[in-house]
């Protein structure tokens, strides 16, 4: 049924028809919309689950993870503050193979207080062994959230859906929610592969020395690999059932493609339009959106690029000292392909400055008359010193 | 109180890689006969951490659950409400901690599992330092201990934070002290622990360690009973943060604890009586509070 709804209440219905057990949160704006709705619905016995208001970030996580070793379907929340309080959590989900689905909404980290968009805070847990996937709108939230659990327990891997903060998480937008029938079809009931048994006492998480420390990371790399093949089985079941899917990269007009511009999030959007605007007036461009983060899906991204001649490529973060985090990612894809085209790496629209057409323009137009690309990320809009 | 048989079952096995005379492994080895077979442990990183085994071996016959350093309230918060939404109340969830995770770095996730009143026991086994690291000062050092981060003439001025009172400002369901040299008392309170099922519980065991007091490893015990003899660490209870019962009344000085211990060696005289001091002051308050 299509319902208005903001893009945080897409996570939450989505977390209702997935039939959540446990939920521990902290509120961090703008994340609080999504945890308020399913604390309601637990008030009223909509979803069946228990909600504990944690303390801290830090505890929302532990609580997530006892949750889950504890067998049952666990969901939490956070943003920016909130996910680098939970940075050690982080790597404690993965490691223990736990199915646990986080929506992150992205904001900008402080200081400077900024609770506007900015992907640096999850792409700066991008080591920690969490699938991370990217969204566009609100119905790819709703779809992704549900789509994460059955991932999450197909792979034994966590699973971060990453939403902008505001330009998603405050938008109101028509969603198509599905019903509880159809969701039951995509999404089983949860049985866990391993769970904290007092029939089966075992020792979970203990002291790993050299000898044994080593194949268990390598497990969770195995894990990883096969997210991206799982994420395809996945997104195939949904559409079986609901008839939309996404895939691990989106091209949009590439075939003929001689600059590609490459985003994630509600700047493909922006991106789309002024694609269509270019194409009108003869331009040669296209896009790749990039939603699996995590596994990087370098392959196929190496596939699609090659045929290009030039890729512009806009963060919406920085790594201080390299610049931005998916023009690495790009680059690293394309260093052993055979042809490698020029990358161009932008940072814009940090800490919710927006990124308008105009500024996909002047990126198009920067690359377009840039015979080679800069040494260095180039920083659209900055305002110039006063 | 009446002398009782101290059930047979054991739920520790014969191994485990704890230093000789570790009184963290006599306070769990009791507090598993009370618990029995139904307990699943939450465990973060502290000496038990390691005690426990290395990959793939285990000393205990109940499930552990190891978490993060700060995170054990919170861990079995989680999954106590998984056992709880799958339908088992039976099984008692405990957090087994040492110090530093309990009145340090796991302090937050502890009073905020407690206010919430999470259903679950939180047993805390103190040797007074961050012993796992090699000795260093915690929240819970005593007063004119030295260790390997206040040593020297900088051994701790400050006196021990006074956990169960701070728990019992929470309104805990139940908090009390117990001792690895008294184990009738220790596996009563246990007991009584998991009866008081619905609510937060709160174990405070005082757990010697030779390695990290620089005593003996055969004085473990003897020096556990001189803490509660000498009312340095009195054994009580409190319900519901303000029903308090007493369990051991003390008669002995302090100095024939701290003379015992090479943490203490030291200690002046003078030094001495002033540690005498503020455990006659804490104790006369303990008092009012009965």
């Amino acid at each position: 049924m299509k319902k208005v709804l903001e893009g945080s209440h897409a996570v939450s219905e989505a977390v209702k028809l997935a039939r959540v057990r446990v939920v521990s949160a902290y509120p961090i704006t703008p994340q609080t919309h999504i945890v308020e709705a399913i604390s309601e619905a637990c008030a009223e016995g909509s979803l069946d689950a228990r909600f504990i208001c944690v303390e801290s970030e830090h505890s929302a996580m532990a609580a997530a993870i006892g949750a889950s070793s504890g067998g049952v379907r666990t969901f939490t929340a956070t943003s920016s503050q909130g996910l680098a309080y939970m940075h050690e959590l982080l790597h404690w989900a993965s490691g223990a193979r736990l199915p646990i689905v986080m929506a992150e909404v992205n904001r900008a980290l402080a200081p400077g207080w900024n609770i506007w968009m900015d992907q640096t805070d999850s792409l700066a847990q991008r080591d920690t062994g969490w699938i991370q996937l990217y969204c566009e709108d609100g119905q790819e939230v709703l779809d992704t959230t549900l789509m994460a659990f059955r991932l999450a327990e197909e792979v034994n891997l966590p699973v971060m859906v990453v939403l902008d903060a505001f330009f998603l998480s405050h938008t109101w937008e028509p969603v198509d929610v599905p019903d509880r029938e159809s969701a039951d079809r995509f999404l089983p009931a949860f049985f866990p592969r391993v769970v904290v048994d007092t029939a089966n006492p075992c020792n979970m998480g203990q002291m790993s020395p050299p000898g044994v420390y080593m194949e268990m990371r390598h497990s969770v790399q195995m894990a990883m690999q096969m997210a991206g093949e799982c994420l395809n089985e996945t997104e195939d079941a949904f559409y079986r059932v609901f008839n939309r899917k996404y895939g691990r990269i989106e091209q949009h007009l590439c075939e003929d493609a001689e600059i590609v511009l490459v985003a994630a999030g509600t700047a493909v959007g922006v991106c789309r339009e002024v694609v269509s605007g270019l194409r009108e007036e003869g331009e040669k461009v296209g896009l790749l959106k990039i939603r699996l983060f995590r596994p990087f899906p370098s392959k196929i991204v190496s596939e699609v690029l090659k045929r290009a001649r030039k890729v512009a490529v806009i963060d919406r973060n920085c790594s201080f000292g390299v610049g931005g985090i998916f023009a690495q990612e790009i680059k690293a894809a394309l260093f052993n392909s055979d042809h490698r085209p020029g990358v161009y790496s932008y940072i814009a629209g940090l800490g919710g400055r927006d990124i308008t057409p105009d500024t996909v323009r002047e990126i198009y137009r920067i690359t377009r008359n840039t015979e080679k690309p800069e040494p260095e990320s180039v920083w659209i809009g900055l305002r110039p010193d006063e | 109180m009446k002398p009782f048989d101290i059930p047979q079952n054991d739920y520790m096995y014969s191994g485990h890689v704890g230093c000789p005379g570790c009184g963290a492994a006599i306070a769990m080895k009791f507090a598993l006969k009370a618990l029995g077979e139904k307990t699943i442990i939450v465990m973060p990183a502290c000496c038990w951490g390691v005690m426990s085994g290395s990959h793939p071996q285990t000393a205990l016959k109940v499930p552990i659950l190891h978490t993060a350093f700060a995170s054990g309230a919170a861990a079995a918060s989680g999954l106590r409400a998984a056992l709880d939404m799958r339908g088992d109340t039976e099984t008692t969830v405990m957090t087994w901690a040492g110090d530093g995770g309990t009145f340090d770095i796991g302090f937050q996730a502890l009073s905020g599992a407690v206010e919430r009143n999470e259903d679950f026991i939180y047993a805390c086994y103190d040797n007074e330092a961050y012993m796992n690291t090699g000795v260093q000062r915690s929240s819970a050092t005593p007063a004119g201990a030295r260790t390997t981060t206040t040593p020297g003439k900088d051994w701790k001025r400050t006196r021990k934070k006074n956990i169960v009172e701070a728990l019992a400002a929470h309104r805990i369901t139940y908090a009390a002290t117990a001792s690895i040299a008294f184990p009738e008392d220790m596996i009563l309170k246990f007991k009584k622990a998991k009866s008081l099922k619905g609510g937060s519980r709160f174990i405070h065991i005082f757990a010697s360690c030779p390695t990290g007091w620089r005593m003996p490893s055969e004085m473990s015990v003897k020096i556990a009973r001189l803490a509660v003899r000498t009312n340095l660490f009195p054994l009580y209870e409190v319900e519901e943060g303000v029903r308090y019962t007493l369990n051991y009344t003390g008669d002995r000085p302090v100095k024939d604890y701290l003379k015992l211990q090479g943490r203490f060696a030291h200690l002046t005289d003078q030094d001495m009586d002033a540690i005498q001091k503020m455990v006659d002051e804490d104790w006369k308050q303990l008092q009012k509070k009965i």
